[in-house]
């Protein structure tokens, strides 16, 4: 939700005279947060009503996450020990898992859309692999890699790379044919082509998997880290719900939401940036 | 100010002019068996260093074709085409080529001195400042001096045409290729550009190979015209132009040398288009082709 909130304005209201845009994206985005506002009020009122032990309050709830992560000295960022135990590690095996998983993923889509006979052979086992539930890979990724990071960041780059493979296989097609004329003409190497030309004509291509493939790679996380784990928010959560702290358990679902909808944005933010000349592209007169 | 890239010991033809590229009965054949289409079908001339030749002929006469041949981007069927007394297989580095296509051969997401830079990029032994000098002095040369920080879909398209003719010049080609780089820009526009080509052609002296379709365009910027007919296509003629330089829009097409050059290119083109191969009629050519 957020993070459309945050991509839409350049999107929507690129077609239109600049100032015009921004001022209604910006009063968009305003409405858009009264609605989440008014969700929680919603909550808050529900739940104050019911009075319901499993069912608490969001800002109940909001203040436990604080006391438990957020009470520290102001010397580590009101972080506590508990916060890097449980939301850094988490927050680390995403990051690391979506960053191999993303390089991994865009560089087999650019041999397969550059090598057409090898992609011949590869693409069928790309989207054989983009089928599987990668979840129900869980049990034989902690044979092969144990229960350590090894195992769940593994997991995540196996759940996330064959999207992003083949939206690049995609974007690589997509690159106009002119363009690597002109590379050829100039005597530009391959490799500069493939960083120069290649990968900015399907970066708005990637991007879009990218998206997808951070919403992969959280759930991957978490359910790794429920499957098996001593560590990491996933953990903290369902440790939570079988100890029977409830509002342990809420807190936990609240920081993974945050830590999601933080991430979402971040890479929202990295788009806008990379992507600038796409959007502006669309919007001007070509 | 650009001389040329390299002082070399260099051929001469029969009158005594130095000959910088040459032609030799190329064929280009699309496809195979039944499907087979060709579209040069012997085609040979030479261009001498620092010629301006433009080549016209009729739509469809294949002036793309043999423009991605001397390129060296398509390998021809059978023929030679040497630059500088060497066959050119695959891409010169001594050439650079102006797409029709301008709005497709910039790249959208670098900005325009990017752009411009770009031919240099893989370039180790020219030093920073030189490739930002070469890049200014281009852009300068086509008028886009504070443009630099643009990019290339926030201009017009006379604009953008601009900026990949600084990337050629940049490159500091000794040929200069161009497949009908004005044919998508308005009237205007068009006679602005022919003479900012004419500008770089006296200022930078490269040898320029000009395709297009429009007669005028061909007699007012050539030291000679060729005239292709229909594919299989031949050159079937040779024109020189004789006209004074530099050229005026106004003034040298006033000429009455000039109105004749036009109306003799005009009227090649007309029975080109006519007669496929230059001579024989085929029965798979209905005549319904007119020059454009």
């Amino acid at each position: 939700m957020t993070q459309a909130a945050i991509t839409a304005p350049g999107g929507a209201g690129a077609r239109t005279v600049r100032a015009t845009a921004s001022s209604r994206g910006r009063r968009r985005l305003l409405n858009q947060m009264l609605v989440l506002a008014a969700f929680f009020l919603a909550w808050e009122l529900a739940a104050r009503s019911m009075s319901v032990m499993f069912f608490p309050p969001i800002s109940a709830i909001a203040m436990r996450a604080q006391q438990l992560w957020l009470s520290g000295p102001a010397s580590s960022l009101f972080l506590t020990p508990a916060a890097i135990r449980d939301i850094g590690i988490s927050l680390y095996r995403t990051l690391l898992g979506f960053s191999l998983g993303s390089v991994v993923g865009i560089a087999i889509g650019i041999l397969i859309g550059f090598l057409p006979r090898f992609g011949a052979y590869v693409e069928p086992l790309i989207h054989f692999v983009r089928g599987i539930p990668k979840t129900a890979l869980l049990p034989m990724f902690v044979i092969f890699l144990g229960i350590d990071d090894a195992m769940k960041i593994g997991l995540i780059i196996v759940a996330l790379f064959s999207y992003v493979t083949i939206n690049t296989i995609d974007g690589v097609r997509s690159v106009v044919p002119l363009q690597l004329d002109c590379c050829r003409v100039y005597g530009i190497s391959r490799v500069r082509q493939i960083f120069s030309v290649v990968l900015p004509s399907a970066a708005p291509t990637i991007f879009a998997s990218l998206r997808f493939g951070l919403a992969v790679a959280l759930a991957v996380m978490v359910v790794a880290e429920m499957y098996v784990a001593n560590s990491g928010l996933g953990y903290f959560t369902i440790l939570s719900q079988r100890t029977f702290r409830i509002m342990d358990m809420w807190a936990g679902v609240l920081a993974l939401g945050v830590l999601g909808n933080l991430l979402s944005i971040a890479l929202g933010l990295i788009e806008g940036r990379v992507l600038k000349w796409h959007r502006g592209m669309q919007g001007g007169n070509v | 100010m650009l001389g040329r890239t390299q002082d070399r010991p260099i051929a001469r033809d029969e009158a005594g002019a130095p000959v910088l590229m040459t032609v030799e009965d190329v064929h280009f054949q699309y496809g195979h068996g039944e499907n087979a289409n060709l579209a040069l079908g012997g085609v040979s001339f030479t261009v001498e260093s620092g010629e301006f030749v433009s080549i016209v002929g009729p739509s469809g006469c294949g002036k793309t074709t043999l423009l991605r041949s001397l390129s060296g981007l398509a390998s021809v069927t059978s023929g030679r085409l040497t630059l500088d007394g060497r066959d050119i297989n695959g891409v010169p580095k001594e050439l650079a080529l102006v797409f029709q296509d301008y709005g497709r051969s910039l790249f959208p997401w670098m900005t325009v001195q990017r752009n411009v830079l770009f031919p240099l990029i893989d370039q180790r032994e020219i030093p920073r400042a030189e490739k930002l000098g070469r890049a200014g002095e281009a852009l300068e040369a086509v008028g886009l001096k504070g443009f630099e920080n643009h990019y290339p879909w926030q201009l017009s398209g006379g604009m953008q045409q601009r900026v990949a003719i600084a990337r050629a010049i940049a490159y500091r080609p000794r040929v200069l290729l161009m497949d009908e780089p004005f044919a998508s820009v308005d009237a205007q526009t068009r006679s602005d550009l022919e003479d900012v080509i004419l500008d770089i052609h006296h200022r930078f002296g490269m040898t320029t190979i000009f395709v297009t379709h429009d007669i005028d365009e061909s007699v007012y910027l050539s030291d000679r015209v060729l005239v292709l007919c229909k594919s299989p296509s031949r050159v079937i003629a040779e024109i020189d132009v004789p006209l004074p330089r530099p050229r005026d829009q106004i003034a040298t097409k006033e000429l009455t040398e000039f109105v004749r050059l036009r109306g003799e290119v005009a009227r090649l083109i007309r029975s080109a288009a006519q007669v496929p191969g230059g001579g024989t009629q085929t029965a798979s050519d209905p005549d319904h082709t007119r020059s454009s």
